[in-house]
């Protein structure tokens, strides 16, 4: 699975994007988001208040209880400012 | 027609590009976005302007084509640019065209409203006292909100 990170949430892990092998079919937004969490500070810092951090699966907006059974591209980013 | 671009556009070329050959048009309404060098009380230099490059020009075909289906347009063009931008100049271009004014307004408005809050782009600016990503504005949230409600009442689809 492909995770992408935009705006001050790349900012805080560092990364643009990763690869993650994870098999599991009952992996959600949620449960994807813990998991980085372990992974060191910068993920915790951009994980620390979920309210404000918005996913899209394959490109279409979701929530956080969303499925990632079948996701191919997850990317999580802060609200839209464009325009 | 949605394009999502670094470069500068010409909003009277990108006007008259898309009239030319329509007969039936009455209306045009065109939105230019512009940087300006403060943003809440604080100085701004320079914008960067990301996105997420495939969902950014899936969402704002997504919008236009929301447009095209609530009124009679005949045209419509959504620019918006990415990168590194400075004061003075244009981000975003909308148009809008229709046999009478009304549905052109209406449109441009909605795709305005509707494109800062649903399609994948964030402002980071840098001033004096460093860079800043912008925050989301609830003004503009409400402003794209006003759309849903009249759509219920107004409308049948969905």
């Amino acid at each position: 699975m492909k995770i992408l990170y935009f705006a001050w949430i790349r900012d805080r892990i560092g990364l643009s994007e990763e690869s993650l092998d994870i098999t599991d079919d009952k992996l959600t937004v949620s449960n994807l988001m813990d998991h980085l969490c372990t992974l060191g500070d910068g993920y915790k810092a951009a994980f620390e208040d979920r309210d404000v951090v918005h996913v899209a699966v394959d490109m279409v907006e979701t929530t956080h209880d969303a499925s990632l059974a079948t996701a191919a591209e997850v990317a999580f980013y802060p609200p839209f400012t464009g325009g | 027609m949605i394009k999502v671009q670094t470069e500068d556009f010409d909003p009277g070329a990108e006007l008259d590009a898309l009239v030319d050959g329509h007969t039936d048009i009455g209306a045009a309404v065109s939105f230019v976005g512009y940087m300006r060098d403060r943003n809440e009380g604080r100085g701004v230099e320079t914008l960067t302007l990301e996105h997420y490059p495939g969902m950014a020009e899936k969402a704002l075909a997504e919008i236009e084509a929301q447009a095209l289906a609530r009124w009679p347009l005949t045209a419509s063009l959504i620019i918006h640019r990415v990168g590194l931008l400075n004061p003075s100049d244009r981000i975003v271009l909308v148009i809008t065209t229709s046999a009478h004014r009304q549905a052109a307004f209406e449109a441009a408005e909605f795709l305005m409203d509707w494109l800062k809050t649903k399609a994948p782009f964030w402002k980071k600016e840098t001033g004096p006292k460093g860079d800043k990503w912008v925050s989301s504005r609830s003004a503009d949230e409400n402003a794209a909100q006003r759309w849903t409600a009249s759509s219920d009442s107004k409308t049948k689809q969905d």
